[in-house]
């Protein structure tokens, strides 16, 4: 038997189930290799010795009926859990504690798992990089000067070093799915309306979609098919048949016809992501799968329109914050002083110029130029993919132009640091489910990601096709435990 | 178009969050340079295409308005930065 932290989630559970290992062992180990892992800061708030008492519980009665019988999962600091510290990453939710448990979490809970703590973000999910958190940057496993992307960047951190071992992040814009390809990890961001957004703290509520990040597919599938339920807690889920994702799954593709759009060949991307793709499109032929060429005209405009809906949303959402009911609050002369100084100290500087652009956007006399405006591109960019859905069932591009940059590298130009999601932003303004899987290696030996986009409520079919493509590409990742003195 | 420090003031002052003379310089640098980037919509002619206001497209369902949390009123006044007995303080608004 492979060491315990190393072992795939479908292992562990496998091994739950034959009665090979406890719970209480294998908690044992993740908190273990979690207390070595310090230096990565990917956890914001640890949940340590409630989750060894609760896998203690678990084993004097197990339920080896449940999809993840006694196993312990650190979760994105973004979702409500009840009782247990939630910040969003943000000095103003530094000390809130929820009276409610997202949905989400929730259908873990009820399916065996255990809570191992809460990991590092974005401030409100808002960077691609982990570098707006108030509770400083996280690093890398594959290389300590690199940031692990984000804003699920504490997940992706996590999962990679053996943490944890699935977790589930929040995709708003590419949240994700760019730091899964950062960290040599598989990440699904869902139909929009397939996982309820309840007790999610909101960023920008059109686009937002809780998913999980995995070693590999299979226990991607078997995630997905946990969280993935109609709330009417949520007034945007939706009922629609969802499957049994990880036992339908198949690596039969055999007749898919996959899109190759022109579009998300960029100027200025290296070249071995080039190489990659042809590779990855090779191995979908390989399966038998059929490739054509598709063309998605208005991908271009997909960034500058998110950048106007997204801090739109945000500033709505985040209005909420005044520092009256929970949260910090800064004393001021009166109300309305208390309410500037608690934002201006409570907020970091990526989240104050979200809100001001959203506030600008929305701001009387701009509202047609900007807001109704994206509205109207983001019909234009959905319309792009109900056309080449006609012609094909997936479509496959890199996850990201890039590989992992350095931390501190694009903490300085907002409109660089956006860039990074240029792939990854047009599934969400259309609500469509993508999964990035790993695929190959740039000249550093940094990981590089391939995204598979689907209909909207095909997971089952990313799923398939990337359970085939990762059978094909055999990606190991290189991670030395550095940090591990 | 261009975001000037007197924009910059009025945007702060909407948005709740105070801005002072340093920050309001950094931060007109780089909103300029967001909205130069956003402001590429402009080449799209889109006078004939309908907003997207939802991607689901279905009626949202109803459900009846019922409490279903128990009585959590210590817990959550737990988390206020000031509270007296079963209250919310702020600072003075009526003289």
């Amino acid at each position: 038997m492979n060491d315990i932290v190393s072992q795939k989630l479908t292992e562990l559970v496998q091994n739950v189930k034959e009665r090979k290992i406890s719970s209480e062992e294998i908690t044992k180990a993740f908190i273990d290799r979690s207390n070595k892992s310090k230096t990565l800061n990917s956890y914001i708030t640890e949940n340590f010795s409630a989750a060894l008492q609760k896998a203690k519980k678990f084993d004097e009665k197990p339920n080896l009926d449940l999809k993840l019988p006694g196993i312990p999962i650190a979760v994105k600091d973004l979702f409500c859990t009840n009782g247990v510290r939630t910040t969003a990453g943000s000095k103003i939710l530094n000390n809130f504690t929820p009276t409610y448990e997202s949905t989400v979490t929730q259908n873990m809970w009820n399916d065996g798992a255990i809570l191992l703590g809460k990991l590092n973000c974005d401030e409100f999910a808002m960077g691609s990089s982990n570098e707006t958190s108030f509770f400083g940057n996280v690093q890398n496993p594959i290389d300590k000067d690199l940031v692990p992307g984000g804003s699920s960047g504490g997940s992706a951190s996590a999962l990679a070093a053996n943490i944890t071992p699935i977790t589930i992040g929040t995709d708003t814009g590419g949240s994700i799915r760019q730091p899964a390809s950062f960290t040599g990890t598989v990440g699904l961001k869902p139909t929009y309306g397939s996982c309820s957004r309840y007790g999610i703290v909101a960023f920008a509520s059109s686009l937002d979609q809780a998913g999980p990040m995995s070693k590999n597919v299979k226990d991607c599938a078997l995630l997905q098919e946990v969280i993935s339920t109609y709330d009417s807690k949520d007034s945007t889920s939706i009922d629609f048949k969802r499957n049994n994702y990880s036992s339908e799954l198949t690596k039969n593709i055999k007749g898919k016809k996959i899109g190759i759009p022109k579009e998300y060949r960029v100027d200025g991307m290296p070249k071995e992501i080039e190489t990659l793709w042809s590779k990855g499109t090779q191995y979908l032929k390989n399966c038998g799968a059929e490739i054509v060429d598709i063309s998605l005209p208005h991908t271009n405009y997909a960034l500058p329109a998110y950048y106007i809906v997204a801090p739109a949303e945000a500033s709505s959402n985040l209005a909420r914050y005044d520092g009256v009911k929970y949260g910090f609050r800064s004393n001021g002369e009166n109300l309305i002083d208390m309410y500037e100084k608690t934002r201006s100290e409570g907020f970091g500087d990526e989240v104050q110029r979200r809100i001001m652009i959203g506030t600008y956007v929305l701001s009387s006399g701009y509202y047609d130029a900007y807001y109704l405006k994206a509205q109207k591109v983001r019909k234009l960019i959905k319309n792009d993919f109900d056309e080449v859905y006609k012609k094909v069932d997936a479509i496959l591009t890199p996850s990201t132009p890039s590989s992992a940059f350095k931390i501190g590298e694009n903490s300085n130009d907002p409109v660089s640091m956006y860039l990074n999601d240029i792939f990854t932003v047009p599934v969400n303004l259309a609500g469509l489910p993508a999964i990035s899987i790993p695929a190959g290696v740039d000249d550093k030996g940094n990981p590089l990601g391939l995204q598979i986009i689907g209909k909207h409520f095909d997971e089952q079919n990313i799923l398939n096709i990337a359970y085939a493509m990762e059978e094909k590409i055999n990606f190991k990742n290189k991670i030395t435990d550095w940090w591990i003195k | 178009m261009t975001i000037d420090l007197k924009t910059i003031k009025h945007i702060s002052k909407l948005s709740r969050i105070s801005v002072d003379d340093a920050k309001a310089k950094k931060l007109e640098g780089n909103l300029n340079s967001i909205f130069e980037f956003i402001e590429k919509l402009n080449q799209l002619k889109t006078e004939n295409i309908e907003p997207l206001t939802s991607i689901a497209e279905t009626t949202l369902k109803l459900r009846s308005d019922e409490v279903k949390s128990k009585n959590i009123r210590e817990e959550i006044l737990k988390n206020s930065p000031e509270k007296n007995q079963d209250f919310f303080v702020v600072p003075k608004v009526v003289e």
